[in-house]
C-alpha cells in the first residue's frame, strides 16, 4: 500500500486493466474511476506498464486514479493479504483478461466482481468466464458509448 | 515477465494458447501432473489462471502456464529439481 493510499479513505474499487490495444478501455477506465471517486471510493488501478503510462499521461493530476500499480505486484499484495478490495472490475478483451478475472475471483472471494468483456468478438470470451461474476458483454473497439451505457446501467449511474 | 522471463525456459505451447488449452495439454501429455490455485508461488512469482491450474512434471522439469496481459498464456518448461520437489510436496493431485 502506498503513502497516497494511506491518506485516502473509503472502500476500495480495484480496476484491473488489460493490454491497451483496444482503445475503449482507456476512456471507460477513466469514466468508471470518475464515477466511483464521486461516490467516495478509493479507486486503484492495476495493469501492465504501457496501460499505466497511458493513464498517467491522460490524468496527470491523479484526480480519478490516485494510485496505480503493475498487475503482478498488485496480485502479490492481494495474495499476501496486504491489499483488499470491496469491488473489483476487470477489463477483458482476450483470453488473458479472462484469466486475470478468474484469478481475482479466487483471490477476492468476498468482493463484487464485474467483468467487462469487450473487443471485436466478446461472446466466445464470455463463455470462458464460467466462474461467479457479473458480466457486461458488448462488442466495442473504438466507440465507447454503448458500452458506457451498459456500465452505467449495471452500476446505477445516470448517463 | 518478471523473474520467470530470466529463467532458461523452453516454450512448450506458443504464445496465444488459451488457458484451457494449456491445462488440457498438461493433463494429456504428462504422466505426472499436479493442481494448484491462482496465487501459488512458483519460481518466486505468483501464478495466475483459471483454477485448477495444472502443472506437469517430467523428472526435474516443471511445465506451467504463464499469462501475459498483452498476449495470452504461454506454456513453459523449466528444469529445476528443487522446485519440482517443492511442487510435489505442496500441490495436490485432485482437481
Amino acid at each position: 500500500m502506498t503513502d497516497t493510499e494511506e491518506n485516502l479513505t473509503g472502500p476500495t474499487a480495484l480496476l484491473v486493466l488489460g493490454c491497451p490495444e483496444v482503445p475503449v478501455q482507456q476512456a471507460l477506465a477513466l469514466h468508471i474511476a470518475h464515477q466511483f471517486r464521486k461516490r467516495g471510493f478509493l479507486v486503484h488501478a492495476a495493469g501492465n506498464p504501457a496501460v499505466l503510462n497511458l493513464l498517467k499521461v491522460s490524468e496527470p493530476e491523479k484526480r480519478y486514479l490516485p494510485t496505480m500499480q503493475v498487475l503482478e505486484q498488485c496480485i502479490g499484495e492481494i495474495v499476501e493479504k496486504k491489499r483488499d478490495a470491496r469491488l473489483c472490475i476487470v477489463f477483458a478483451h482476450s483470453d488473458a483478461g479472462i484469466t486475470y478475472a478468474a484469478t481475482m475471483r479466487h483471490l477476492l472471494p468476498e468482493a463484487r466482481l464485474v467483468v467487462i468483456i469487450f473487443g471485436k468478438d466478446p461472446e466466445p470470451l464470455s463463455a470462458l468466464a464460467d466462474f461467479p461474476c457479473e458480466k457486461i458483454v458488448e462488442k466495442a473497439v473504438h466507440n465507447p458509448m454503448q458500452l458506457r451505457r451498459r456500465i452505467n446501467e449495471v452500476f446505477g449511474w445516470a448517463a | 515477465m518478471g523473474c520467470i522471463e530470466n529463467l532458461p525456459y523452453e516454450m512448450v505451447l506458443p504464445l496465444g494458447a488459451s488457458f484451457k488449452e494449456c491445462r488440457e495439454y498438461v493433463e494429456k501429455n504428462f504422466a505426472e501432473f499436479w493442481y494448484v490455485d491462482p496465487g501459488y508461488k512458483l519460481f518466486d512469482e505468483y501464478i495466475i489462471g483459471l483454477p485448477p491450474i495444472a502443472l506437469g512434471i517430467d523428472g526435474a522439469k516443471i511445465v506451467f502456464p504463464y499469462t501475459k496481459p498483452c498476449h495470452g498464456t504461454y506454456l513453459l518448461a523449466v528444469d529445476d529439481a528443487d522446485e519440482a520437489a517443492r511442487v510435489r510436496k505442496t500441490a495436490r493431485k485432485k482437481k
